[in-house]
C-alpha cells in the first residue's frame, strides 16, 4: 500500500463526501412527507448532523410519537460521537477554541476519514475535508428532498412511509456481522413490536432498545478476557 | 407544530454536547468498560426497535402490509451489496408497486 499524501487524502474525503451528502435527499423527502415542514427538516440537518439521530427523530414523529420521545431517541443515538470525539482528540490535537468548532464534524465518516491517519497533519485533513463536505452537502440534498417530499403528495403512493425502515435497516446492517448484533437488534425489535398495541407511540422504541441493550450487557460469552460483571 | 421545534432544538442541543463531551474529556474518564459496551448496544438495540415500529405499527395497532414487503427487498439489496440510496430507493420503490397491485 502506498503511503497517503494530502492529494490523495483530500479526494477520498470529497467522495465520501458526495457519497454521503446524497443520503441527505431521502433524509428531506421522509422529513416532510411524515409531517415536518422544509425549514425543520433543514433545521434538523444544520444543527443536529447526524444522520442517524435524524432518521430516528423524524421516525418517532411519523409513528405518532411525541417530540421529546423523539429528542431522547436521537440524543441516545448519538451517543456513539461522544466516543468518536475520545478516539479523535488525540490526533487531531485541537485547542479549547478550535475543539467548540469541530465538535460539530464529528459524525460517523468523519471520524473513518481521521483516525486511520498516521500524522497530525494527515488527520486533520481527513477530518475537516469529510465533515465540511458531508455537512455542505448533506444540508444541500436535504434541502432538495425535503421540497420534493412536499411536492409529491401522498407518501403512501411512492412508499416513502417504507423507506424508513430501509434506512434503519441500511444503517444497523454493519452491525448484524456479529451473532450479538443480530440477537441484540431482534430483542429490540421484538419487545418493540409486543408494545406497539400496549403504550403510547414512541414508548415502544425506547423501551424496545433498553431491554436489548439490558439483556446484551448480561451476555457474557463474547468477553472472555475479563469476568464480565454487568 | 411548536412541540416539534421543542423537540429540534432538544435533539440538536444533546447530540452537540456529546461531541464536544467526546473532543474535550480526558480518554479515561469514558473508556470505562462497561460504558464501552453500552455505547455499542444502544444503537443495536434502538435501531432494531425502530425499525419494527416503523414497519409494524400504525398508531397504537399492529398492521402487516407493503411496508413489510419492503423491509424484505431492503434485507435483500442489503445482502447483494447495494449501497444506500438506491436501497432505500428500491425498497421505497417495492412498497408502492405491491400497493398499486
Amino acid at each position: 500500500m502506498t503511503e497517503p499524501t494530502d492529494r490523495s487524502i483530500i479526494t477520498d474525503s470529497v467522495g465520501v463526501s458526495v457519497a454521503v451528502g446524497l443520503y441527505g435527499v431521502s433524509f428531506g423527502a421522509i422529513a416532510t412527507s411524515s409531517g415536518l415542514s422544509i425549514v425543520q427538516a433543514c433545521t434538523l440537518s444544520l444543527l443536529v448532523f447526524t444522520g442517524a439521530s435524524q432518521f430516528a427523530f423524524v421516525g418517532v414523529i411519523a409513528a405518532g410519537g411525541s417530540a421529546l420521545t423523539g429528542a431522547l431517541t436521537a440524543v441516545l443515538l448519538g451517543s456513539r460521537n461522544m466516543f468518536y470525539g475520545i478516539a479523535l482528540a488525540p490526533r487531531l490535537e485541537l485547542s479549547r477554541g478550535q475543539r467548540a468548532a469541530a465538535a460539530h464534524l464529528v459524525i460517523d465518516e468523519s471520524t473513518a476519514m481521521a483516525v486511520t491517519r498516521t500524522t497530525r497533519r494527515h488527520a486533520r485533513l481527513g477530518f475537516f475535508w469529510t465533515g465540511l463536505g458531508v455537512f455542505t452537502l448533506w444540508n444541500l440534498s436535504t434541502l432538495i428532498g425535503a421540497v420534493a417530499g412536499k411536492t409529491l403528495g401522498d407518501p403512501r403512493t411512492y412508499g416513502l412511509d417504507a423507506a424508513v425502515g430501509a434506512a434503519f435497516l441500511g444503517l444497523l446492517w454493519p452491525r448484524l456481522q456479529t451473532r450479538m448484533g443480530r440477537v441484540v437488534a431482534l430483542i429490540g425489535a421484538g419487545v418493540a413490536t409486543g408494545l406497539i398495541p400496549v403504550t403510547a407511540a414512541g414508548a415502544p422504541i425506547i423501551i424496545g432498545g433498553a431491554v436489548a441493550v439490558g439483556l446484551g450487557l448480561l451476555w457474557h460469552t463474547d468477553t472472555p478476557s475479563e469476568g464480565a460483571e454487568a | 407544530m411548536s412541540a416539534v421545534w421543542v423537540g429540534i432544538v432538544l435533539s440538536a442541543a444533546g447530540c452537540f454536547a456529546l461531541k464536544l463531551t467526546g473532543l474535550s474529556v480526558p480518554e479515561r474518564v469514558l473508556t470505562h468498560r462497561l460504558t464501552l459496551r453500552v455505547s455499542d448496544l444502544i444503537p443495536v438495540g434502538l435501531l432494531g426497535a425502530l425499525i419494527a415500529v416503523q414497519v409494524f405499527a400504525d398508531g397504537t395497532q399492529i398492521v402487516v402490509d407493503a411496508r413489510l414487503f419492503a423491509l424484505a427487498v431492503a434485507t435483500g439489496l442489503l445482502a447483494l451489496r447495494v449501497p444506500f440510496l438506491p436501497m432505500v430507493i428500491v425498497s421505497a420503490a417495492s412498497a408502492a408497486l405491491v400497493r398499486l397491485l
